[in-house]
């Protein structure tokens, strides 16, 4: 399997009726680790994810992958801030991204009541995915992000809206997903997860990346003032 | 008064008796709907799918001129279809004008646009909620179809259900096209027509309630589909 991390942006910018959403966004992605993106509300965390993984047109700049574009496509997952749902059951969910390629629905579903177990859906498999909670929505998400084994896996504030547990029960999923070598790249809003996650850190502001530090640096010693008024807590303006 | 009722006592023994006629104007009348609606769906779901899943220059007049379709008269349908088909017509050849072929082509023409706009409404809706997820997993466009039709199984089987209910009242076109020659292209709507013409009311009135009958268990189907699909369970 070649790999395509190393990645980098370049002078990455989206733009939505003349205005500029993110950007210009310089970005390297390393073939290791968890990075988590921060920022304020309209910061522009989710346009940002959304044109590292392709899903947004791009005004200028680009994304270069260690790979072409078509095979670097396949080798991303993405979970959206509020999960999409297919009009079927868990377990159908979950095995759809296998289905995609061509796996049989028998060894698909084979599959998916695998992850399902890791993540612990195991006793909901046949509910349609509509009946879910909240965190068993995003846990169903995450199971089919990382079915297809994705080399890098994007999320999006997986873990706004939930409970303690349930955030601690994606936060092991997520671990385990590191360890087996997926790369991750995730916004959130929340400190305390991100101290507990991240191996680096990258601060967006006002659409740009204001710092980009290891998580170590981040936290202790932010070198702007509006990192570290968000560390702290207080309203960035 | 009096020859209504006898009307419907003589239409109740038909009915009864399974009459030969009934039984066979009945059964013909279902297999050239299930056809036209069979393949009629077989066209407009694909198109409605597709309408909603792809972005062209035509396709806001294309959409528009498909709800315009829907309000088509089924008598200039029927015009249309004898003029392409009559002996001296383009495909006069063909030798179909006055055959169920001919009245299958009619209503497959008036179902299409009602099917594929139906389909299209659903299938929009679908798509936006599923947009970003099957670009993100890159479904190809066929599968995004597939996908599409597949999770909108049961708006879409309403919508067939509506094109049957649509098709099998359909009078105009298929007497215009079909002509309604005994045992040929004989069906329950044609006959109706005729048989009333004619005063006779017991087997006009028995047609009637067949024809009754069917409507209502069509619209049953459609009312049971769209509440489990209110009730979320696929
Ligand atoms: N399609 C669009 N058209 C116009 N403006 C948009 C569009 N999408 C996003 N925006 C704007 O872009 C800005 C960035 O939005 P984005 O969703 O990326 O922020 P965010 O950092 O994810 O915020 P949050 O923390 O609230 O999720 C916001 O001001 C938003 O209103
Ligand atoms: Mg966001």
């Amino acid at each position: 399997m070649s790999a395509i991390l190393p990645a980098r942006a370049e002078g990455l910018t989206v733009r939505r009726r003349g205005r500029t959403l993110v950007g210009p966004v310089d970005l390297d992605i390393s073939a290791e680790g968890l990075t988590i993106l921060m920022g304020p509300n309209g910061a522009g965390k989710t346009t940002l994810l959304r044109a590292l993984h392709g899903l947004e047109r791009l005004a200028a700049g680009r994304v270069l992958w260690g790979m072409p574009l078509r095979a670097a496509r396949a080798a991303q997952a993405f979970v959206f801030q509020t999960p999409v749902l297919l009009r079927r059951s868990v377990i159908d969910n979950i095995a759809y991204p296998l289905r995609l390629q061509g796996v049989g629905r028998a060894e698909a579903r084979a599959r998916a009541a695998e992850w399902a177990g890791r993540v612990g859906l195991a006793q909901a498999l046949e509910r349609p995915a509509e009946v879910l909670s909240g965190g068993e929505r995003q846990k169903m998400a995450l199971a089919r992000a990382l079915i297809r084994s994705p080399q890098i896996l994007f999320l999006d504030e997986p873990t706004a809206n939930l409970d303690g547990r349930s955030m601690r029960e994606i936060e092991a999923i997520l671990r385990e997903a590191r360890a087996a070598g997926t790369r991750i790249f995730m916004a959130t809003h929340n400190i305390g997860q991100a101290r507990r996650l991240a191996s680096e850190v990258v601060f967006l502001y006002r659409g740009r990346v204001h710092e980009a530090a290891t998580a170590e640096a981040f936290f202790d010693a932010p070198a702007t003032p509006e990192a570290a008024a968000f560390i702290r807590g207080d309203i960035v303006e | 008064m009096w020859e209504i009722w006898q009307g419907i006592i003589a239409a109740a023994r038909l009915l009864v008796t399974l009459d030969a006629d009934l039984v066979e104007i009945t059964l013909r009348s279902l297999q050239v709907t299930l056809t036209a609606v069979a393949i009629g769906s077989a066209i407009a779901l694909p198109l409605g799918a597709w309408l909603a899943v792809q972005r062209f220059r035509w396709r806001r007049a294309v959409i528009a001129t498909l709800n315009a379709l829907m309000g088509l008269p089924p008598v200039v349908v029927g015009l249309v279809v004898y003029l392409l088909l009559s002996r001296s017509g383009p495909f006069g050849a063909l030798g179909l004008i006055f055959t169920p072929t001919a009245m299958i082509i009619a209503q497959v023409i008036i179902v299409v646009p009602l099917i594929a706009s139906i389909a299209h409404q659903a299938i929009r809706e679908l798509w936006s909620d599923y947009h970003d997820l099957l670009l993100s997993l890159g479904a190809s466009k066929r599968q995004r179809i597939a996908t599409l039709i597949w999770d909108a199984r049961r708006a879409l089987l309403t919508a067939g259900l509506a094109g049957f209910g649509r098709a099998i009242g359909e009078v105009g076109a298929i007497m215009i096209v079909g002509g309604n020659i005994d045992h040929a292209t004989r069906v329950l709507t044609t006959a109706i027509a005729l048989e009333t013409s004619k005063g006779d009311f017991a087997l006009a009135l028995g047609l009637g309630f067949v024809l009754i009958g069917l409507a209502l268990l069509v619209n049953y189907a459609i009312h049971a589909l769209s509440r489990t699909e209110r009730e979320g369970r696929w």
